[in-house]
C-alpha cells in the first residue's frame, strides 16, 4: 500500500509519468482483477502534463480509481454488467468535476458486484475481484475493486459507493480505510443509482488522513442533486488530531451478537485501547437493529426495481442483433444483460411495490427506517461515537456463499442500520485473523465525520495495526 | 332518455415557461430539429437526478388558485413506473398521493351556467414524443423525439360534473381562455393539450377514452362513445369498464384493454427529489394573478356600458380582449364592441385566424371612417376583408375600390335621374305600391354604385316624390 503523501514525494524524486507509469505495469502483472476499464493513455498524457506544467490542487497528480458505477465523461461506465458494457457517458459526475479541478488523475474504473448489488464483488460481468491478502478470497463488496486496488497497492486512493456497506464491507475485508458519508454530504449526481434514498459515493484509502482528504474534495453542495445537503466547505484533513480523551463511546450489544470470535476480539480491544487513550465506554441499546436488515432490503429492492427500468437498449447499452416487438425487444436484451442477482432483487422489489403488497412491505419498511433513526438519535444523546464491528467475519473464500443469497445478505447486518438512518460510518483495520484483515466500524451523528474521523485516526496511530 | 355522465382528465402543457420541469432544458424546441433541445436529466441518462424548476411550481399554484383550488400544505413527487419507448427512465415522474391542489371549480356558460368541480390538480413530466413512418400498424420501426421529455405537464381532474359532449367543450375552451390569460400556456403549439375522458350512460359501465389531442376531438369522441354506449344498451349488451383509444383520423374509438388487464403502475414517493410546502408561496404568488376572465367581463360590462354577450364573447380570449380594450379608448365602445366581436370575429373565423392577424390601429382608422360617415357599413366590411385577405391600410384600399361616400350633391342628382327615368314606379308609388319606392331606391344606389348613404337617399327620394 502507499499512501497519497508517499506518491507525491514519489513524483517529485522521479516524475508523475514514471510513477503512474509503474502504477499501470504493476496492474497488467496483477491477478486481482479491480479493473474493468483502464484509462492509459488519458492518465500517461495528464501526468506528463503536470511533469511539465507543474500540478494543482489539493490532489495534484494524485492517482485515483473509479468505482465503475460513476460516470466519467469519455470513459466506458458499466456498473460491471453487461447490459452497459459499451456505454460512455458525455458527462461527469459531480464527484469527478470535483476530483479534476483538484488535480487528481483517474487511472481507470474499478470492478464491483454488478449495478452495487452484492457483498463479495462476485456478481460483475467481468468476473470476481481477488483480496490481495488471499488470491481465493473475495474482497468483499460491493466496491470490492476499489478496496482491493488500494490494499494491492495500484493506487493510492479510490472512490467507491455504499448502499448498505458496499465501501466499509471491503474495507474490512482487504484491510483499508472506508468512510460512508452522511447522506447528503456528497452529490449523487452521476452516480448510477442502485436505491437512491441509502446510498453515498465514499472514499478509500490506507490512511484516515488519505480518506479525510479525499472525502475534503468530493463533499460540498450539489444543486443538481436536490438531496446534496447546504453546508460550509470543511477541510476535516486539517482537523485530524491524536486525541481522544474525554471521548463518550457507546458500544451497542446486537452489534456482537453472531460476529466471529476473532472479529469480536479485535474489536473490544480496540474499544480497550481508545479508553486507554481516555475515552470512555458505555452499553447503548439499538432495539430496532434486527429489524434492519429486512427494511434495508424491501427499500433497496423496491427502488432498484424502477432505477433499472431505464435500461431497456433504446438509448444507449446492449442491443440484440435483431430487433422484434417492442415489448419482446426490451424484455429479451433486460433477459441477456443482468446478472441473476440483479434480476432477483429487480423481481422482490417489484413484487414488493405491487398493489395490495405495497402497504405490507414497502410502506412497513419505512416505517422502520424511523424507528431505526431514533434509535440513533437517542444513542447519540448519550455518548458521541458508536463503535462495532465492521462485518461479523473475515472474507470468505470465493464461490463459499454466491450460491446462498440470503447467507450474504447476512453478512450486511452492520453496516444497513447507518445506511437506513442517513448518519456516517468508517471502517478501519483493528487487526488480523489467520493472515486476514478484520474492519472496526466506527459510527457518528448526522455531519459527524469530523469527529468519527479523529477517532479513526487516533485509534490509527496507537493501535499500529499494518 | 339516459343521462351522460362525462369526467375530464386535461394534461396540459406549461409550454411557455423558460426551462422543463426537471432540467435547464429550453423548452423552445418547436421550431427546432429533433434531440436538439435535450441534456442527461431528460434522456434519463444513469445517474442523472431531478431539479424541481421552482417556476413551473409557481405556475400551477397559479392555475389552481384561477381554478379556486385549495393548495397543498405539503406536496411531494412519486415515480409512476411502466415501460414505453418514450419514457427515458422507465417511470414518470408525476404526483399520486398529495397533489399540489384538490377541490376547485369553474364555471362555464352553456344553456345558463353551470358549476364543474374539479377534483385535483398535480404536476408531472412529459414523455417524449413518437413519430411513425407511416400509420402504425404497419411502420416498421418509431423514432423518437426527446425534445418534449421532460416539459412540465399539469393535469387537471374534473368531478364527472358533465352532462354532453358539447359542454365538455366549453370547458375546454374555458380552461385554455384562463391558462392564456395567466400567460403560461400557449394553446396553438403542438402537443399542448392531451385529454382523457370518461363517459358512462346512467345504468352502464365507464369507458375511459385516451389520447385526445385537440379541442374538437374531444366532441367528436365523446359523441361518438355515446352512440357506441347506447347501441349495446338497446341490444341487450352490457357496456363493461375499460380503456379505449381515439383514433383521431378516423372518428373512432378502439378498445385498448379491460378492467381486469389495467396496469399496476406501482407508485412510490421519488427519493430524488425532497417533498416541498407549496402553500407558503400562495400569498405571495396570488399578488401576481392577473385579472381572469369572470372579473373581466364583469368590468367590461360596467366599465364600457357594452352588452353582456359582446362582453362575454371579448372576454373569450385574452388576446381579443387586449385588443378591444386598446380600441375602446379611441372610439365609441359599443361601436367597437359591435364591430370587433360581431363582424371582425366572423370574418376571422371564417378565414381560421386568430385576433393576430388584424391591427388595433387599423380597426380605430375604419371605426373612425365610419362615423364620419366617408364610408357606409358595406364599405367598412369590404375594407375589413380586403385588408385580411390582400394587406394594405384602411386608406389605400377605400381609395383603390371607390369605397368613398358620395356627397349630398350627388344623391340628388340622381334622385333626379331615377324619377325622371321611371316614371312608371314613380306613378304606383302614388298609388301606394310600396316596392316601387323600394325599386326607386335600388336604382339610385346603382348610380352611385352603392356607395350613397341609404338613409340620405331613403329621405331624399321620399322629399323628391
Amino acid at each position: 500500500m502507499m499512501s497519497v503523501s508517499e506518491i507525491k514525494r514519489r513524483m517529485e524524486e522521479e516524475s508523475a509519468e514514471e510513477t503512474i507509469q509503474s502504477l499501470f505495469d504493476k496492474i497488467e502483472r496483477s491477478k486481482l482483477n479491480a479493473f474493468i476499464t483502464l484509462t492509459k493513455e488519458q492518465a500517461l498524457e495528464e501526468a506528463r502534463k503536470a511533469d511539465k506544467n507543474g500540478t494543482r490542487g489539493l490532489l495534484g497528480a494524485v492517482p485515483i480509481a473509479i468505482k465503475d458505477n460513476i460516470s466519467t465523461k469519455g470513459i466506458q461506465t458499466t456498473c460491471a454488467s453487461k447490459i452497459l458494457k459499451g456505454y460512455v457517458p458525455p458527462y461527469d459526475a459531480h464527484v469527478i468535476e470535483r476530483l479534476k479541478a483538484e488535480g487528481a488523475i483517474i487511472i481507470g474504473k474499478t470492478n464491483m458486484d454488478e449495478f452495487a448489488m452484492g457483498s463479495s464483488t462476485e456478481t460483475s460481468f467481468f468476473g470476481p475481484t481477488r483480496n490481495p491478502h488471499d488470491l481465493s478470497r473475495v474482497p468483499g463488496g460491493s466496491s470490492g475493486g476499489s478496496a482491493a486496488a488500494v490494499a494491492g497497492g495500484e493506487v493510492p486512493i479510490a472512490l467507491g459507493s455504499d448502499t448498505g456497506g458496499s465501501v466499509r464491507c471491503p474495507a474490512s475485508f482487504c484491510g483499508v480505510v472506508g468512510l460512508k458519508p452522511t447522506y447528503g454530504m456528497v452529490s449523487r449526481y452521476g452516480l448510477i443509482s442502485y436505491a437512491n434514498s441509502l446510498e453515498q459515493i465514499g472514499p478509500f484509502g490506507c490512511s484516515v488522513e488519505d480518506v479525510a482528504l479525499l472525502l475534503d474534495v468530493i463533499a460540498g453542495h450539489d444543486p443538481r442533486d436536490s438531496t446534496s445537503h447546504v453546508m460550509k466547505k470543511n477541510r476535516y484533513v486539517d482537523e485530524l488530531k491524536d486525541d481522544v480523551s474525554g471521548l463518550k463511546i457507546g458500544v451497542p450489544e446486537e452489534y456482537f451478537e453472531g460476529v466471529d470470535k476473532d472479529v469480536d476480539n479485535a474489536v473490544r480491544d480496540g474499544i480497550t485501547l481508545l479508553e486507554e487513550l481516555g475515552a470512555s465506554c458505555s452499553e447503548v441499546a439499538l432495539p430496532h437493529t434486527k429489524y434492519a436488515l429486512a427494511s434495508y432490503y424491501i427499500i433497496a429492492m423496491s427502488e432498484a426495481s424502477s432505477n433499472l427500468a431505464r435500461f431497456d437498449g433504446v438509448r444507449y447499452g446492449l442491443r440484440l442483433e435483431k430487433d422484434k416487438d417492442w415489448h419482446t425487444t426490451f424484455s429479451e436484451i433486460r433477459a441477456e444483460g443482468f446478472g441473476e442477482e440483479v434480476k432477483r432483487r429487480i423481481l422482490l422489489g417489484t413484487y414488493a411495490l405491487s398493489a395490495g403488497y405495497y402497504g405490507r412491505y414497502y410502506l412497513k419498511a419505512l416505517k422502520v427506517r424511523t424507528l431505526i433513526k431514533q434509535d440513533f438519535e437517542n444513542a447519540f444523546k448519550k455518548v458521541d461515537v458508536l463503535i462495532t464491528p465492521t462485518m461479523p467475519c473475515a472474507a470468505f473464500k470465493i464461490g463459499e456463499k454466491i450460491d446462498d443469497p440470503l447467507s450474504l445478505y447476512l453478512a450486511d447486518v452492520n453496516t444497513v442500520p447507518m445506511n437506513l438512518a442517513g448518519v456516517p460510518s468508517i471502517s478501519v483495520p483493528c487487526g488480523f485473523a489467520n493472515g486476514l484483515p478484520m474492519g472496526m466500524q466506527i459510527i457518528g451523528g448526522h455531519f459527524d465525520e469530523g469527529l468519527i474521523l479523529r477517532v479513526a485516526h487516533t485509534f490509527e496511530k496507537h493501535a499500529g495495526v499494518a | 332518455m339516459k343521462d351522460v355522465i362525462i369526467g375530464l382528465e386535461v394534461h396540459v402543457q406549461l409550454n411557455k415557461l423558460n426551462s422543463k420541469l426537471f432540467c435547464g432544458c429550453s423548452t423552445k424546441y418547436h421550431d427546432s430539429g429533433p434531440n436538439t433541445h435535450t441534456c442527461p436529466v431528460c434522456l434519463g441518462l444513469p445517474g442523472a437526478l431531478p431539479v424541481l424548476n421552482r417556476t413551473a411550481v409557481e405556475a400551477a399554484i397559479k392555475v389552481a388558485l384561477a381554478l379556486n383550488c385549495e393548495i397543498a400544505e405539503q406536496t411531494l413527487f412519486y415515480r409512476k413506473n411502466y415501460y414505453y419507448p418514450d419514457l427515458p427512465k422507465g417511470f414518470q415522474i408525476s404526483q399520486y398521493d398529495y397533489p399540489i391542489a384538490i377541490k376547485g371549480n369553474l364555471v362555464i356558460e352553456g344553456d345558463g351556467e353551470r358549476n364543474i368541480r374539479i377534483r385535483r390538480v398535480h404536476m408531472e413530466e412529459d414523455p417524449a414524443r413518437l413519430v411513425h413512418k407511416g400509420p402504425i400498424e404497419k411502420s416498421k420501426y418509431s423514432l423518437i423525439d426527446y425534445n418534449r421529455s421532460g416539459m412540465a405537464l399539469l393535469e387537471i381532474v374534473t368531478e364527472p360534473d358533465l352532462r354532453s359532449p358539447k359542454e365538455a367543450r366549453q370547458f375546454l375552451n374555458k380552461l385554455r381562455n384562463i391558462l392564456e390569460y395567466l400567460d403560461v400556456f400557449d394553446g396553438y403549439l403542438e402537443g399542448a393539450i392531451r385529454v382523457d375522458a370518461n363517459i358512462s350512460l346512467t345504468g352502464g359501465a365507464r369507458a375511459e377514452v385516451k389520447n385526445i389531442s385537440s379541442y374538437k376531438g374531444v366532441e367528436k369522441a365523446l359523441s361518438f362513445e355515446i352512440v357506441r354506449q347506447k347501441n349495446l344498451m338497446r341490444r341487450g349488451i352490457n357496456v363493461v369498464q375499460e380503456t379505449r383509444h381515439y383514433d383521431e383520423a378516423r372518428g373512432v374509438t378502439i378498445s385498448l384493454r379491460t378492467k381486469e388487464e389495467e396496469k399496476d403502475y406501482r407508485y412510490f414517493p421519488e427519493p430524488d427529489l425532497v417533498p416541498f410546502k407549496a402553500k407558503e408561496g400562495v400569498p405571495k404568488i396570488k399578488k401576481t394573478l392577473p385579472e381572469l376572465p369572470d372579473a373581466k367581463r364583469r368590468r367590461f360590462v360596467e366599465q364600457y356600458n357594452i352588452s353582456e354577450h359582446h362582453a362575454k364573447v371579448l372576454t373569450s380570449e385574452f388576446k381579443l380582449a387586449n385588443f378591444f380594450e386598446n380600441v375602446a379608448g379611441k372610439v365609441d365602445t359599443n361601436q367597437a364592441a359591435t364591430w370587433i366581436a360581431d363582424v371582425l370575429k366572423g370574418e376571422l373565423n371564417y378565414r381560421g385566424l386568430g385576433i393576430d392577424a388584424f391591427s388595433p390601429k387599423h380597426t380605430i382608422q375604419i371605426l373612425r371612417m365610419l362615423r364620419e360617415k366617408n364610408i357606409t357599413e358595406k364599405g367598412a366590411v369590404q375594407v375589413i376583408r380586403a385588408l385580411l385577405d390582400e394587406g394594405g391600410t384602411p386608406t389605400e384600399i377605400v381609395k383603390q375600390k371607390g369605397l368613398l361616400k358620395v356627397d349630398v350633391g350627388e344623391i340628388a342628382k340622381a334622385v333626379d335621374e331615377a324619377i325622371k327615368e321611371n316614371l312608371a314606379a314613380v306613378k304606383d308609388y302614388h298609388a301606394g305600391k310600396d316596392e316601387a319606392f323600394h325599386f326607386l331606391i335600388g336604382q339610385v344606389m346603382k348610380k352611385t354604385s352603392g356607395k350613397a348613404d341609404p338613409d340620405a337617399v331613403n329621405k331624399l327620394l321620399r322629399e323628391k316624390l
